[in-house]
């Protein structure tokens, strides 16, 4: 299969799910990972070549909704929820960069 | 009592409502405790909820099927204006502002809520110990868990808590605490139930289901809660089944068969007292007049694997809106993506970081035909091996879990021996069809084993046909 | 700075090789996934439900209309209308209410497709498919420059508003094809009610890929991508500016870095934003929330047939009614005047003039002009009972007021001068301006047009612009031969 998990990938992804490790962290995760992954590696064994993917155990197609306006939340309700307010809005610090 | 009895009683007028919440609410306040199936004790809106289906009685109005029947909830289901937190700290604090499908039809139905269940965070676990709020303890034997993630659910309906609960289904979410716990869980046909209002752990994987003390209630709660919801793409276009009325119907001419590879002679893990229970269940439904055999469901032991892939990869991503911005936890940082980081660091507990970065890792560029692409592959595999096995069988059996309750802290050190617990339920969930978990009988160690019952996709009225059978073979041992 | 100074589009000896990914919003009522409303403005986190909030337990419900429209699309871009399926693309964004955006990957609704310039030119349409838009983030502090902010806030109001977003091939050539190409599209979205097409409110917008290459090589030089472009001049301006930028960079011997830049209208440049390495990791997988769509051919059908027709095809019928090119039917299809002047021609005014006063006398439209009226102001000006100056004023009537025009040009006081009045008119001029006249006979080419243009006035003037110009200048050329 491919190859193992390493300490560099379990960085490299918990830096694109915007979590941080502590080095301790890193060292345990990559190691359960890599159990779960190996454990994966069962998988090898089948012939998949002709096999159609299943993203979804149901058969329907088309399901639509009416172009018809609906009740809106209640602005308060909404912005009481959020941790910081201004203006109406939701408010963030400083943004880096522009939207990917 | 069942639930069947009690709103029988309301709705007679035998019985208040009121005094039936009350009395349920003495149950918790005593053995809440030590056992810690909550979140949330809703008493106040519990006892106001029963007066006015008090009222609704004494007015002579239909005060609904499930009058005056308390119901605890799983509390990943949104509940408008009530603390719904998926025992994370990341949500606490968080007020929906809408309530879930299943909540409105509870309503609708004149089911009273008396609280919020535990659950390991997300949904994510076997064992309810992955709680941001503390452990559940099994009712039956409290240093014991109660399984999960719905622990809190299993463990409030074998408590008697509440005869009625919802839980959500995964991997196995509902079945595995109902057989540790020793109740009745099902997890419905996907898109049998509503998803609306539940927060998604896997969306192509979660339903919502049943927790009950009995078969007849789970029926009865399944068709209150069942039924096409336009808020949900994936809802099935159909009305609830009706099971209630199949249910003294018996397995007279039905075929099972008893899934071999997931029944301890191909798995490792599947204890001995587990397997003789399995056994003993198939000898009932045989005696009562079910032809059941042996048979081959080979890509089911390729299930653990496909799913932990799929589960985390889904799970990753619907996970990605707890940023701090919109909802819930803040943790303050000079600029938006630290203050993600920092939120997220801090409001997710360990499990749910190990799933997110399983999905995050199986989806990333390079990765993505390895694990994700090829899970996808095996699950289209299960599928069409049940198909095969449903051609010559109307029903599968298999154990739920492998093993009764294990002692709290025995599986928490090494993840993967805790994802093992989910081997025999996880198939059902790849394939999105039916299964229940049913008790029957002890093991070894005195703790209640669970036998499963697998039916095809809307075959939920012959499981609970069978699951009747078993019940009632059950209650006589 | 004026940035078209210096940087022409096109250096002798390279080829700009462009290709546009145009983003528009769906005309509905309601968003893509949820029935909060679909409108521009309005207070800030006004138009939003728990689904555009991406609030959890929330799910999506795939709105029929924006499907349709996206089938109006795909059909008026010729593309293949197919099976699709909606994907999740995974990062992190504070106007992106879930942290994903439900987009379509592999599976899109409208495959390959083409477009025809109003010069004739195809341009391929590699696909176009459906997505949901983003919030709305403002950068306080830092004059509102975002690495200079002092924090940000995020208006959900545009969260889930339906795109389509159409993917070009790289087959345009210049900014000037490129600009063809993007009104075109826009006229097109349009014409179908598809879009309101406005790039000002940023209901269009358009993001530009730009190489460069020797002219006569094969393959493509590395491209930028070049994002924030506002207006049709922004177009222009950047793909010369980015053109020129890869052509110096290359000549001086360094080698084009594939990029995403940012267009600053200010300055008249672009900037860095990202290379290539630096590209996001999206983890594209099915959306696991909605099924797949299955466009019947029944519904296909019936959508195609309730097209209206496109500017193309108003084009093709305009020059065949007027025996032009399609270019040259080009403006008027564009002014939307394409109806009156077939029916014009249908009636048997002269094509030439009737498409000379629809693009030069129409430019705000038609008003209360019809065909039948039209024709018959075109039949009174080529039969000589109106001169041009007179059909332009009688024609500025009809469009304000309507009616006939006969009557219209009796209640000017307009009758067509008699060839004999002129004559006698033109001879007292000459007698009385024999410098000018002696001017206009041994004058150079430029010095006759200065001289005649002086007769023509005097006789304009002398006829309050009763007299036809051109019969004038026969009449002088005719004086001076004899």
């Amino acid at each position: 299969m491919t190859e193992r998990i390493t300490r560099d990938h379990v960085a490299h992804v918990a830096d694109l799910a915007r979590l941080t490790l502590s080095d301790a962290e890193l060292d345990a995760f990559t190691g359960q990972l890599a159990d779960v992954l190996d454990h994966a590696a069962d998988l090898e064994a089948l012939d998949l070549t002709d096999v159609l993917p299943t993203a979804h155990p149901l058969p329907l197609v088309n399901v639509f909704r009416a172009d018809e306006p609906g009740p809106t939340s209640d602005r308060d309700e909404v912005l009481a929820a959020a941790p910081a307010v201004e203006e109406e809005q939701f408010r963030v610090p400083p943004v880096l960069g522009e939207e990917p | 009592m069942s639930a069947r009895g009690l709103a029988a009683a309301v709705r007679s007028g035998e019985r208040s409502a009121r005094s039936v919440v009350d009395e349920h609410l003495e149950t918790i306040r005593s053995g809440e405790p030590e056992i810690h199936a909550f979140n949330l004790v809703l008493a106040d809106e519990a006892l106001a909820a029963a007066d006015e289906v008090d009222r609704r009685v004494a007015a002579g109005e239909d005060p609904g099927p499930l009058a005056g029947v308390p119901v605890a909830l799983k509390d990943n289901l949104c509940t408008r204006g009530v603390p719904t937190t998926c025992s994370s700290r990341i949500l606490e604090g968080w007020l929906p502002p809408y309530d879930a499908t299943v909540v409105e039809r509870l309503a609708a139905a004149g089911a009273v809520v008396v609280g919020k269940t535990n659950l390991d965070e997300f949904a994510m676990g076997s064992s309810t110990e992955n709680s941001a709020f503390g452990v559940t303890h099994n009712p039956l034997d409290p240093t014991r868990v109660p399984g999960g993630s719905s622990g809190g659910s299993a463990a409030a309906v074998a408590a008697g808590f509440a005869p009625l609960a919802l839980g959500s289904d995964t991997g196995g979410s509902i079945r595995q605490p109902a057989a540790l716990c020793g109740v009745v869980g099902v997890k419905p046909t996907y898109g049998a139930v509503s998803r609306y209002g539940l927060v998604a752990f896997a969306s192509s994987l979660d339903q919502i289901g049943p927790l009950t003390r009995t078969v007849s209630d789970a029926a009865m709660l399944l068709e209150a809660i069942g039924g096409h919801d336009p808020r949900d793409s994936t809802s099935i276009p159909e009305p609830a089944a009706s099971l209630t009325e199949v249910l003294d119907r018996g397995v007279e001419g039905l075929r099972i068969g008893v899934i071999e590879e997931l029944s301890g002679n191909g798995l490792e893990g599947i204890a001995d007292d587990v397997r003789s229970r399995l056994g003993e269940a198939a000898s009932v439904l045989d005696t009562a007049g079910a032809t059941v055999e042996t048979t081959s469901v080979p890509s089911t032991v390729y299930g653990l694997s496909a799913y932990y892939v799929i589960a985390p990869a889904e799970a990753s991503s619907n996970l990605a809106r707890y940023d701090g911005v919109r909802y819930g936890l803040r943790i303050d940082a000079p600029n938006t993506g630290d203050m993600n980081t920092a939120t997220r660091t801090a409001g997710f507990g360990n499990e749910v970081k190990r799933r997110i970065m399983l999905g995050t890792y199986a989806l990333s560029a390079g990765y993505y035909d390895a694990y994700y692409g090829k899970s996808q592959k095996v699950r289209t595999l299960i599928v069409q091996d049940f198909a095969r096995a449903y051609e010559e069988f109307d029903l599968l059996l298999c154990p739920t879990a492998p093993t009764t309750a294990f002692p709290i802290g025995e599986k928490t050190a090494d993840p993967m021996t805790m994802y093992l617990n989910d081997v025999c339920t996880i198939p059902s969930n790849l394939a999105g069809h039916p299964a229940m978990s049913v008790p029957f009988g002890v093991g070894d160690d005195g703790m209640p084993v669970g036998v499963q019952i697998l039916a095809p996709a809307m075959g939920e009225p012959t499981m609970f046909q069978a699951a009747a059978v078993l019940e009632s073979a059950g209650s006589r041992s | 700075m004026n940035v078209e100074a210096i940087a022409p589009e096109t250096v002798p000896g390279w080829e700009t090789v462009i290709g546009l990914e145009v983003h528009a919003e769906l005309a509905t009522a309601t968003k893509l996934f949820s029935s909060a409303p679909n409108r521009f403005g309005g207070q800030p986190n006004t138009n939003v439900d728990p689904v555009s909030l991406g609030l959890p337990g929330s799910l999506p419900v795939l709105n029929e209309q924006a499907v349709e429209l996206a089938i109006r699309v795909g059909l008026a871009l010729n593309c293949q209308v197919q099976r699709s399926v909606f994907s999740r693309k995974n990062y992190f964004y504070p106007d992106m209410p879930k942290d994903f955006q439900i987009s379509q990957y592999d599976l899109p609704i409208n495959g390959e497709g083409w477009l025809e310039l109003p010069d004739g030119h195809r341009v391929g349409i590699e696909r176009a498919h459906l997505e949901e838009d983003t919030g709305k983030s403002t950068h306080v502090g830092g004059g509102g420059r975002i690495h200079e902010a002092g924090y940000s806030l995020v208006d959900y109001n545009r969260a889930g508003v339906p795109l389509i977003e159409i993917v070009g091939a790289p087959d345009l050539r210049s900014a000037e094809e490129a600009r063809s190409y993007v009104a075109e599209l826009r006229a097109i979205l349009v014409t179908i009610g598809a879009s309101d097409g406005k790039m000002e409110e940023g209901s269009m917008r358009v993001d530009c890929n730009v190489s460069v290459r020797p002219v006569g090589q094969a393959e493509f030089g590395t491209r930028c991508e070049i994002k924030n472009i506002n207006s049709l001049r922004s177009l222009g301006r950047a793909i010369s500016y980015e053109a020129r930028r890869q052509v110096d960079l290359i000549t001086s011997g360094e080698r084009v870095e594939q990029q995403t830049r940012h267009w600053n209208e200010d300055e008249g440049r672009t900037h860095k934003l990202r290379s290539k390495e630096e590209a996001y990791d999206y983890r594209y997988f099915p959306e696991p929330d909605l099924v797949p769509v299955e466009p019947s051919d029944e519904w296909i059908d019936a959508i195609r047939a309730a097209l209206p027709m496109l500017p193309r095809e108003r084009r093709l019928r305009l020059a065949e009614a007027a025996s032009i090119d399609t270019s040259a039917a080009a403006l008027t299809v564009e002014r939307g005047l394409d109806d009156l002047a077939v029916d014009a021609i249908a009636e048997g005014a002269d094509a030439p003039r009737v498409l000379v006063h629809a693009e030069n006398n129409l430019a705000d439209g038609a008003g209360r002009l019809d065909g039948a009226s039209f024709a018959a102001l075109v039949k009174m000006e080529t039969g000589g009972d109106l001169t041009a100056t007179q059909t332009k004023t009688v024609l500025a009537t009809l469009v304000a007021e309507g009616g006939e025009p006969a009557i219209v040009a009796a209640d000017l006081g307009f009758e067509a001068m008699d060839i004999g009045e002129m004559e006698v008119l033109v001879d007292r001029l000459i007698a009385e301006h024999p410098d000018d006249w002696t001017a206009f006979i041994s004058g150079d080419e430029q010095e006759r047009k200065k001289k005649s243009g002086f007769f023509v006035g005097q006789v304009m003037k002398a006829t309050n612009g009763k007299a036809d110009g051109r019969a004038v200048n026969e009449l002088l050329a005719h004086r001076a031969r004899s």
